[in-house]
């Protein structure tokens, strides 16, 4: 029967494009109405029977060992079910928020007033936060091996034009919507149910199984929506297992440990910065050939590691170093797209810097030079051209410095990125129910990017049934296990295993049907909703009588992602264009509009795939212009851990966005590439880049607050430096 | 937040005697948009929280001339905002309000909560108390990071600045508080209700802690009068201001008769410049005027460290606020 041998491996293809119904076109997320009556339910709006409210003392300090903990109080306070020492007498901490003791009790209040009746007396050490300048570091260095291709020395005296400039990008965290957090409880001695707010749903029972002392069979993990992760959620986190812990010594009930805002923005994860030296040379027609960087920055104690640069474009001759600082600022975790943004600033900022030495337009040293991109090279180049129609590039572009009157200059930016989005491991159990109707199980998330209706799409399409016939059934580790999300291996993973399954599963039904419709196997398709004869289309069968035919016994095909192939590759390349306005006597930058043009093989559905370009758009000018996090060099404590200080961009501050997907049978062939994190990657360069076009002098560090702006104007001296 | 005990009297002096006569004991609760936030940061751990919006007569607006404007404690912004002799009248105090972006906190915060807010430094907010300094004495804001701090008034010991982007326009429009404490009604100038405390045992305005400001009395506005506020504010979305100006001018012919020019977020108490007035005083305005004025006003400004590009900012908005006024503002 219809087991699909080696020979007919290459039949596990996508849909020409007439036969598209529904991938690649416009769809809205299966699950929007849920979420926007508010009936979708995240890990937040779990509440168990008898649910205890978990709560941890934190540290105040950045740096301090803890000389006396008694936690006695607390214990024998009404109200309180469980104390849990995360710490110990003589432990160091080393940041500001680390966790120090977690209690669990009949309510918040309750639970607030047994973290305060906790005494822990802390001897204080000297902490350090600083990471702008390595030499202020002292001991906190960690240098890595110099890095050398090509022979830099050389080129740089061969070069015509040797330009040298200093860029960065501070400190950032995710700040998750939805903080991290965990509902637990045990049920019996020996079985765990875990609700909780992850990127890994299937990886989590593993990481919890050594630390409970179940096996990981044991521990059922649920996660329906969620409100952001960006990275920083691929683990149960140590305040998630002592939810466990905490229901556990509480007889089994549920404990939720939620993040406040502030500890959420203090310990749940940060993006490094990054800050460099950089050098580039060049020919005076634009063609580079040397590049020198020197880059430093913190990501809290973990060294900090290299980062891919020169960015996109191999430049042949290169030396770079790089010293990681250590510092008391709190755990890093991986960003979205982790390190690109950062040397996609190095990169194109440097680059810009080299436009403007030359006189040249920098969307025209990057066409001069994007041979150097490699493999993608033509693709840039195409995405290029249509970024700068969507900008009007050509005519709006004017050299550095804007020399129209008044305070308010315009000025544009260009940038481009790249990111593997190789699909990941994924399995898939597909059903079709004698009924008809058709289920999708697999043990992945929807972060919100549109997973299920991609999933639903690629099934639907591929067994010719409308999308109301699919339900998708993730967010469970009692399904097949998937991949965690992250690295944007999600949408190739899922569509992949579902795309198999589907296909499968039509085979094992057409086996049943052929008889019926005197026709072969092979003969049959699925279309709109029936099964027929290619040859003859009025030989068919509507779908439902076709399932009626299963003799009662549902039918589930096993689907996995067996890697790149067909289906699936690696490898997106994108283009991006700020045009923005900057208050030369304020420092503040408006964007005024924004260009994304990204590629990403083969597109399953085109709305939440803009979606994702407008949302790291958004993502992008937050980090691009506001978002920091601040580090008090005197109590070392992140200074605004909230959402006023900490602050991201609202509607009114985003312009407006354009996004171009690159579309067509070249970029179909390559199966579908994940997408989640390219588009964010460009935003700061491009945005900076636009500030100097703008204002005639480069601001070296994101975010470009007004305070950095107005100091890189009046570094430049001249007239409008100062009003 | 801990526990405590609520209660919605109907009357002020009901209020008032449910009011302790020591700070920190009970709290006056309005909009609730900044006391909610202090209870959950536990800066302030009163034992008992007095409602103050079930008094009806701390509520409603009413205009007419020549009594000119009174606007009732619990009055909100956005009804503020909605009121058309206000937008008519006092542009600098609707520009003002307006510069709080969030429809949420327009909607319950009230103007008296606006006057009497707690100021937003970050060492205050984290427990550190309102001179913040650590358990050395040291003052957190010169070592630690003072870009949002003050630039005027700053000799110390208190460096935050005060939050309140309305009082500067009141101040520009000469408005007076009423208080209603155990001793009956008092009467005091905005700009006098505001001072630089020196001990943490007192508070940034001049209220006892069983007092309750219960309405704002604007003047009518004067023949020639303009006005506006100009704030530099970093992003659209709800932010805070990084500097303030409100100004009103009362012109003859072309001629600056009177002035007030009153900065905002810029030192711990709203910051009338009376350098600024005089570079105005006599003067018919001109791009040069005004940037005078603003040169004037800044002239005593300080950078702590890192707060140095806020003497541009503030500079910025005074010379744009008067700008504002001559060229946009509402003349009667
Ligand atoms: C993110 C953010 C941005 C903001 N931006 C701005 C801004 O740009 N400009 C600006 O001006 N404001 C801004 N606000 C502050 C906002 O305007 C105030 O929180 C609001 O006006 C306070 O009013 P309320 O009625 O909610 O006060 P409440 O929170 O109820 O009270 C605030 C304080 O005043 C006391 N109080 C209140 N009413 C009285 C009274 N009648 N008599 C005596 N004491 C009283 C309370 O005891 C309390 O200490 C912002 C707030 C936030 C959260
Ligand atoms: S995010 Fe919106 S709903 Fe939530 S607290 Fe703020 S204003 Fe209210």
């Amino acid at each position: 029967m219809a087991e699909r041998n080696a020979m007919e491996m290459a039949e596990y293809k996508w849909p020409e494009p007439e036969r598209r119904r529904l991938i690649g076109k416009r769809i809205s997320r299966v699950d929007g109405p849920e979420k926007v009556t508010g009936r979708a339910k995240y890990t937040y709006d779990v509440n168990r029977p008898g649910m205890l409210a978990g709560k941890v003392l934190r540290c105040p300090h950045a740096h301090a060992r803890i000389v006396r903990l008694d936690t006695s109080a607390a214990e024998k306070m009404p109200g309180v079910k469980a104390v849990l020492p995360l710490k110990k007498v003589g432990d160091e901490i080393l940041w500001a928020g680390d966790e120090v003791v977690a209690v669990a009790a009949v309510d918040e209040p309750t639970a607030e007033d047994a973290i305060r009746a906790i005494v822990v007396e802390y001897e204080k050490l000297p902490h350090f936060v600083l990471d702008t300048d390595p030499k202020a570091a002292g001991e906190r260095v960690r240098p890595t091996a110099e890095q050398v291709e090509g022979d830099p020395d050389a080129a740089f005296r061969e070069a015509e034009v040797v330009v040298e400039g200093l860029y960065g990008a501070s400190l950032i965290t995710h700040c998750c919507l939805e903080a991290h957090g965990a509902v637990v409880e045990w049920e019996g001695e020996n079985n765990v149910l875990v609700h909780v707010s992850t990127q890994a749903v299937s990886g989590i029972a593993g990481q919890m199984a050594g630390p409970l002392g179940v096996p990981a069979g044991n521990i059922r993990v649920k996660q329906d929506h969620i409100g952001g992760g960006f990275g920083s959620k691929f683990g149960p986190d140590s305040w998630g297992i002592a939810a466990a812990q905490l229901s556990k010594m509480a007889g089994g009930r549920p404990v939720k440990i939620m993040l406040e805002r502030d500890a959420e923005l203090m310990v749940a994860g940060a993006r490094p910065s990054y800050y460099g030296r950089v050098r580039v040379g060049a020919k005076r027609d634009g063609t580079v050939i040397a590049w020198e960087s020197e880059t430093w920055g913190t990501g809290g104690i973990p060294p900090t590691s290299p980062l891919p640069l020169p960015y996109v474009l191999r430049i042949p001759n290169q030396r770079k170093r790089h010293v990681a600082i250590v510092t008391n600022s709190g755990p890093a975790r991986a960003w979205r797209a982790p390190l690109h943004p950062q040397a996609c600033l190095l990169t194109m900022a440097a680059l810009d810097d080299l436009a403007a030495a030359l006189r040249m337009d920098p969307l025209d040293l990057l066409l001069k030079n994007i041979e150097l991109a490699g493999e993608r090279a033509d693709v840039y180049r195409e995405e290029l051209q249509i970024a700068a129609e969507l900008m009007e590039w050509k005519k709006r572009w004017h050299p550095r410095g804007d020399p129209s009157p008044g305070p308010v200059k315009r000025g544009l930016g260009v940038s481009i990125h790249t990111w593997p989005g190789r699909g990941h491991a994924c399995r898939c159990d597909l059903t079709i129910h004698p009924d008809g109707s058709v289920e999708v199980k697999l043990g992945s998330q929807d972060l919100g990017t549109g997973t299920r209706t991609a999933i639903a799409i690629v099934v639907a399409d591929t067994l010719g049934i409308p999308l109301e016939a699919v339900r998708v059934r993730i967010g469970d580790n009692q399904y097949p296990p998937a991949g965690g999300s992250g690295g944007s291996t999600t949408i190739g993973g899922v569509s992949s295993a579902a795309r198999r399954a589907a296909l499968d599963a039509l085979d094992q039904l057409f086996a049943r049907i052929a008889p019926l419709l005197n026709a072969s196997p092979d003969q049959l398709e699925a279309w709109e909703g029936r099964i027929r004869v290619k040859e003859d289309p009025s030989r068919s069968i509507a779908w439902e009588q076709a399932c009626a035919r299963l003799d009662g016994m549902p039918l589930t095909v096993r689907g996995e992602n067996p890697g790149p192939g067909e289906l699936t590759t690696a490898g997106a390349a994108g283009v991006q264009m700020a045009d923005v306005s900057v208050d030369i006597e304020t420092g503040i930058v408006r964007i005024n509009k924004m260009v994304a043009v990204q590629d990403c093989g083969l597109i399953i559905n085109m709305k939440t795939a803009e979606s994702q370009c407008y949302g790291a758009m958004i993502m992008g000018i937050s980090y691009a212009l506001y978002e920091e996090k601040i580090m008090d060099p005197a109590t070392g404590r992140m200074l605004n851990p909230n959402m006023e200080f900490y602050k991201l961009a609202g509607l009114a501050d985003i312009g407006e966005l354009v996004v171009h997907m690159m579309t067509g049978e070249k970029y179909d062939r390559r199966g579908v590439i994940g997408l989640g994190e390219p588009p964010v990657i460009s935003p700061g360069a491009a945005i900076s880049n636009a500030v100097a076009n703008a204002i005639g002098v480069r601001v070296p560090f994101l975010p470009l607050t007004p305070e950095r702006v107005l100091e890189a104007l009046a570094k430049k001296g001249g007239s409008h430096a100062r009003v | 937040m801990r526990a405590f005990e609520y209660v919605s009297p109907t009357t002020k002096e009901q209020a008032v005697a449910l009011l302790s006569s020591t700070w920190g004991e009970t709290e006056i609760l309005a909009g609730g948009t900044d006391l909610l936030a202090l209870l959950k940061d536990d800066i302030v751990r009163p034992r008992r929280v007095v409602n103050i919006k079930e008094i009806a007569e701390l509520r409603g607006i009413s205009f007419s001339m020549p009594a000119g404007l009174r606007i009732g404690a619990t009055v909100t912004l956005q009804e503020l905002l909605d009121h058309p002799d206000i937008a008519r009248h006092y542009p600098a105090l609707v520009q003002a309000a307006r510069g709080v972006t969030s429809p949420q906190i327009r909607n319950m915060g009230t103007v008296g909560g606006d006057l009497c807010q707690r100021p937003r430094c970050w060492y205050f907010r984290s427990g550190f108390g309102l001179l913040a300094r650590d358990e050395t004495g040291r003052s957190l804001v010169l070592e630690g990071d003072n870009r949002y701090h003050a630039i005027l008034g700053n000799e110390g010991p208190a460096y935050f600045v005060n939050p309140s982007s309305l009082a500067p326009a009141l101040i520009a429009y000469g408005a007076r508080l009423r208080i209603f404490g155990p001793r009956g009604t008092r009467e005091i100038p905005v700009e006098r209700f505001f001072r630089i405390p020196k001990s943490e045992a007192e508070r940034e305005y001049d209220l006892q802690p069983n007092e309750i400001v219960t309405e704002i009395l604007v003047p009518p506005p004067s023949a020639g009068m303009v006005s506006a506020t100009y704030e530099v504010r970093q992003r659209e979305a709800l932010d805070w201001p990084l500097a303030t100006a409100s100004v009103a001018l009362v012109l003859e012919g072309q001629r600056v008769r009177s002035a007030r020019v009153v900065l905002g977020h810029v030192a711990p108490i709203p910051w009338p410049s009376p350098e600024a007035e005089r570079a105005l005083l006599g003067k018919t305005v001109s791009e040069e005027v005004a940037q005078a004025a603003a040169n004037a006003a800044v002239q005593r400004a300080r950078s702590l460290g890192k707060n140095e590009y806020k003497i541009q900012l503030a500079r910025v908005a005074v010379r744009r606020a008067i700008q504002q006024a001559v060229g946009g503002g509402a003349r009667r």
